[in-house]
């Protein structure tokens, strides 16, 4: 781990209030026995409120498994682990889906067949209690640069790009100041990409959000983080900021690897 | 729809009823559903079969509505004098029984008894199966298990059987024979919905709905029903046709409705004495029977294609 990022690596003795996310030697697994697999292995890093803090690594590395154990969905996981200086158990409040919202991977997956835009974000914004729920749907799209018109329409009348701003508005219904991204640009085609990718930096800035993005594409990280976790194999093997990833200054050899081969990849 | 309201503006896009219908940019929450329900029936009218298949179900209700204007005669008046008329007798359509009684408006009057017992079924065992399946597969664990043997010890009776057994011991009528028949046909319903459930609750938009802090039964009812009744709706009005013979089984066994009532299958088991010499007397009903059941499959057939999600992409 890299000692010279104080904040970034853990056991920097910063105060610990001022951390939206601190993971502590957090372990996941699934299966018993013979069957357990082991899909994260003793990971810790914390993350500055205001922050945004990319994970990369190949598929399986386990990098899914941290927010989906983050976010209570998986629930075989030891360690500690902290949100806004709460520590979380197995079972997570109302409260704490107000802090920390996600954003899934697959936009054609995350959005409900038989439910209209309309539906998913009065659902969403009734559960958290909000009232004069018209008008805050209608802010949710302009927020997220869809107009009212797509108010009414149900999700096999929207593009993969219009689906997942979709679900970066129901993310931010809550209003929360943490927002767990799984991927979420990989199944869009690459224009659309770098729309959803502007949108998000745009939204970090005027909400001042705290980003945790899972990702195997380092220019999507390199475009939205401050600083990266490698993962291999369910072991956070390096930590550093994102001017040093760009520079190619990383320590561990699989960083080296995965530089070098995304680098080879572009001038091709 | 209106088609002489529909006319085209200067920008090409038709106006009025159907204009409203199509919109690509629904405003309001009813025009969004109207236009989905538009969009489904547009669809559903393409298939001729389906088509032909509600057309005779809608029928039928309108008969069993207007059963007392439709019947020529009185459905239980007997005239020994007129008994076993042929087809085309004076008065009598489709001629009379061993009781005189005519036998169209025994058919007639017995559409109702046919609905009242199809509705029945379809309000009890469906949603019998949806309650038990969803929450065993939603729940999963213990809940799972026992619930999933329960189903699993009615699926191993035979319909017809449990059925029997149930009206011998609950006397017959037709109350328990519907009672019987829905006790019997919910298992299939509960494993549909619990397959379906299986699919669905690991999916993202149910994960997404638990990152808000749905809790089970919402996300039961709410999140998972609405994506099993399209199956079940589908297996519904194909198993119909089997409920209508089922309880036309029971009634030829003399288990189901009672003697004077009309009903189509005590119908037949009348008029099997006669079978030989006067044929009709147990073949109208049976033609009835047949034209509903076909009716129930064509219908159910149309309707798989339309609300099954992997039949198409949508």
């Amino acid at each position: 781990m890299n000692e010279a990022i104080a904040g970034y690596a853990n056991g920097a003795g910063a105060p610990a209030t001022d951390f939206a996310i601190e993971i502590d030697g957090l372990s996941v697994w699934f299966g018993q026995g013979r069957d357990r697999v082991d899909a994260v292995k003793n990971a810790s890093f914390d993350l500055p409120a205001g922050s945004s803090f990319g994970l990369v690594g190949e598929s399986g590395s386990g990098k899914s498994t941290i927010l989906r154990a983050l976010t209570g969905l998986v629930k075989t996981w030891d360690g500690g682990l902290r949100v806004n200086g709460h520590d979380l158990g197995r079972k997570r409040s109302k409260d704490f889906y107000k802090q920390l919202q996600m954003v899934f991977q697959d936009p054609y997956a995350s959005l409900h067949p038989r439910h209209s835009v309309d539906q998913v974000l009065s659902e969403t914004l009734s559960l958290h209690k909000f009232n004069n729920i018209n008008d805050r749907v209608e802010k949710l799209l302009t927020d997220v640069g869809l107009g009212p018109q797509f108010r009414f329409r149900y999700p096999h009348q929207l593009s993969g790009g219009q689906r997942q701003r979709v679900a970066i508005a129901r993310a931010l219904a809550p209003e929360p100041s943490i927002l767990l991204l799984d991927e979420p640009t990989s199944a869009l085609d690459v224009s659309v990409q770098a729309e959803i990718l502007n949108l998000l930096t745009d939204l970090r800035q005027e909400k001042n959000l705290t980003y945790l993005m899972v990702s195997h594409n380092l220019a999507v990280v390199g475009h939205l983080c401050e600083h990266i976790a490698v993962m291999q194999n369910g072991v956070i093997v390096e930590v550093l900021p994102v001017e040093e990833m760009r520079q190619l200054k990383s320590s561990h050899p699989y960083t080296q690897n995965l530089l070098q081969s995304s680098l080879g990849f572009v001038r091709q | 729809m209106n088609q002489a309201h529909t006319t085209l503006n200067d920008s090409g896009t038709s106006r009025g009823m159907r204009g409203w219908l199509t919109a690509d940019i629904p405003r309001s929450r009813w025009q969004a559903r109207a236009s989905a329900w538009y969009h489904g029936w547009l669809e559903f009218k393409a298939n001729r079969l389906a088509l032909l298949g509600l057309c005779i179900l809608v029928a039928l209700v309108l008969i069993a509505i207007f059963a007392p204007w439709l019947s020529p005669h009185d459905p239980y008046a007997q005239s020994l004098s007129n008994r076993l008329l042929p087809l085309g007798s004076e008065g009598h359509l489709l001629g009379t029984d061993s009781l005189g009684r005519d036998l169209l408006s025994r058919m007639i009057y017995g559409s109702r008894i046919t609905l009242y017992i199809v509705a029945l079924v379809a309000l009890i065992a469906p949603v019998a199966g949806l309650l038990m399946g969803t929450v065993a597969g939603y729940v999963g664990g213990w809940t799972d298990t026992v619930l999933m043997r329960i189903t699993d010890i009615f699926l191993a009776f035979p319909r017809l059987v449990l059925a029997l057994a149930f009206v011998a011991a609950l006397g017959a009528g037709i109350e328990n024979a519907v009672l019987a028949i829905a006790l019997t046909a919910w298992p299939p319903y509960a494993r549909i919905a619990r397959a379906e459930t299986l699919t669905i609750r690991s999916s993202d938009y149910i994960s997404a709905v638990k990152l808000q802090g749905a809790g089970t039964l919402r996300i039961i009812v709410k999140h998972i029903w609405p994506l099993c009744i399209a199956s079940l709706i589908v297996r519904i009005t194909l198993d119909m046709a089997g409920i209508i013979l089922a309880a036309a089984g029971l009634g030829f066994l003399g288990l189901g409705a009672r003697p004077p009532s009309p009903e189509w299958g005590a119908m037949i088991a009348e008029g099997r004495r006669f079978i030989l010499d006067h044929w009709w007397v147990a073949t109208m009903p049976g033609l009835a029977i047949f034209t509903v059941s076909l009716a129930f499959n064509l219908l159910g057939d149309g309707l798989r294609d339309l609300l099954d999600p992997k039949s198409h992409s949508k």
